[in-house]
């Protein structure tokens, strides 16, 4: 198994470790509700050095990404500034999902996820071998990530590293900087603020001990879980995968068919029309069980399956992704089957929570 | 690992106390509540339901995964602790006074047949589930 330059801190800290994509990684290191509870409350931090940062550099990058990403790279003006996108199969079925940052001219840093990583790199490099083979791709494992997020997330950030505060403090959300050797980005995966630190391996540990000492909760893959549900992301090979398109799988803001931009899966998608299904948030109407991936959705207009389900530690109810019929509409009642027992459920428009409000009306 | 010495155990982690008007009540271990994580629901089998030995009859779930509770021994259920419902934390907190129902056994020797302490300890040991 695969260990991050932080593995010698969790064992440490008494992190119960697991297997996440060939990967041993935190689950949690105690209590998983109350590492989701210093998120939404105060500060929390992840280790997601698994995840795969790619430097995609040189003449042609720019058209490279155009072609390669679902999303339009193009619009990315301002150095710092980020992006998300999928990365998509001919046939329009989802590779990857992604942040893209704009470097400069011609230079972009995409982060991906671990268990896609190789299979990222393997077509990125067929695509700048056809597209842009002057362009370079620099997969950087000699990068740690620590996730940093939660509404005192920044505050302890500059108390720890004052160095970044500089940098740091004037960006804008869904941007970045260099700062030093490290690149402070202000995104996450909780629906709170907060930083992405990509940080020298080398120090990832100091980095981390600095956080702890200011403060900020280890967290494990556990809250991160139920932070990403809750603020209503996707969780790629859950969520989406190869077999669905952005567009059955909540994502067709992501897409970008402005102008006439040739990327690949653009022709399947315009082949197949309008999608036979979509995703909606679910919350539990009653107690009863909990929603969980693969479970069947009875609505009026068919069947449905969850794709994500949880346990919302701050909304306490059950609350899931479900891929539905086209026609469910929001706010329309379904039934679950949980263990064999139906459930009233609600469909609702993610996300559930952000910013540590509850956005969905506690009667739906 | 807490295993107190005066309780008997099953081999799926449940605990049972035998009581002195000959009835026993069942929870589940520490080693169970660990393994499972934050229990957010709890549903406890209805009083007067007739159970036979290793039947599944109560559903705990934490955050990660929903899991079984069986009976360790035939029985009719006499009571159950429904105001788990409301707090299932209690379950993490003290897996030994959170009982979650009680039975009176259809053969008052079954509950000797079941693991002491230390053979459940061993038990635990030997899956590698520290």
């Amino acid at each position: 198994m695969q260990r991050t330059p932080l593995n010698a801190a969790h064992r440490r800290a008494g992190a119960k470790l697991v297997d996440f994509a060939g990967w041993e990684m935190p689950l949690h290191y105690g209590s998983q509700l109350e590492e989701h509870h210093a998120v939404r409350r105060d500060a929390g931090m992840f280790d997601a050095s698994h995840m795969l940062a790619l430097d995609v550099a040189g003449d042609g990058a720019l058209a490279l990404l155009r072609f390669a990403l679902a999303n339009d790279v193009a619009k990315l003006r301002a150095p710092g500034k980020a992006l998300y996108s999928c990365m998509l199969r001919d046939d329009g079925g989802v590779l990857d999902d992604l942040i893209v940052y704009f470097l400069g001219a011609d230079r972009y840093r995409a982060v991906v996820n671990a268990a896609t990583a190789e299979k990222d790199l393997a077509w990125l490099d067929r695509l700048r071998a056809g597209r842009a083979p002057a362009a370079a791709l620099a997969p950087r494992r000699d990068l740690a990530m620590i996730a940093v997020q939660g509404p005192n997330a920044r505050a302890k950030c500059w108390a720890a590293l004052p160095e970044t505060r500089a940098a740091a403090a004037p960006l804008a959300p869904f941007s970045a900087a260099a700062c030093g050797d490290m690149f402070v980005a202000r995104t996450g995966y909780t629906g709170e603020d907060g930083f992405e630190l990509l940080v020298p391996a080398a120090r990832a540990e100091a980095v981390w001990g600095a956080l702890a000492a200011a403060g900020v909760r280890p967290c494990g893959l556990g809250a991160r879980d139920t932070l990403r549900l809750e603020a209503g992301m996707n969780l790629y090979g859950q969520d989406m995968d190869e077999t669905v398109t952005p567009l059955e799988s909540g994502l067709a803001w992501t897409v970008d068919l402005a102008g006439e931009r040739d990327f690949v899966g653009r022709g399947a998608l315009a082949a197949a029309g309008k999608p036979a299904c979509a995703m909606v948030g679910l919350v539990a109407l009653e107690r009863g069980g909990v929603l969980r991936a693969h479970q069947t959705v009875r609505t009026a207009q068919g069947e449905g399956e969850i794709t994500s389900g949880t346990f919302s530690p701050t909304m306490q109810r059950s609350i899931a992704l479900a891929r539905v019929p086209a026609g469910v509409a929001i706010g329309e009642a379904v039934r679950v089957d949980v263990r064999g027992k139906p459930l009233a459920a609600r469909a609702v428009r993610p996300p559930f929570v952000r910013h540590g409000k509850i956005l969905v009306p506690a009667d739906a | 690992m807490n295993v107190p010495e005066n309780l008997k155990y099953t081999a799926e982690h449940e605990w049972v106390r035998a009581e002195a008007d000959g009835t026993v009540t069942v929870g589940i271990t520490d080693h169970a509540q660990s393994a499972l994580g934050d229990l957010v629901f709890v549903e406890v089998p209805e009083v007067g339901r007739k159970l036979t030995a290793n039947e599944a009859c109560c559903v705990v779930e934490s955050v990660k995964a929903a899991s079984d509770v069986y009976s360790p021994i035939a029985g009719e259920v006499i009571e159950a602790n429904t105001a788990l419902a409301d707090a299932p934390e209690k379950v993490n907190q003290d897996p030994y006074a959170a009982w979650l129902f009680k039975l009176r056994p259809a053969d008052p020797g079954d509950v000797a047949k079941l693991l002491d302490a230390a053979a459940y300890r061993k038990a635990v040991e030997a899956a590698g589930e520290h």
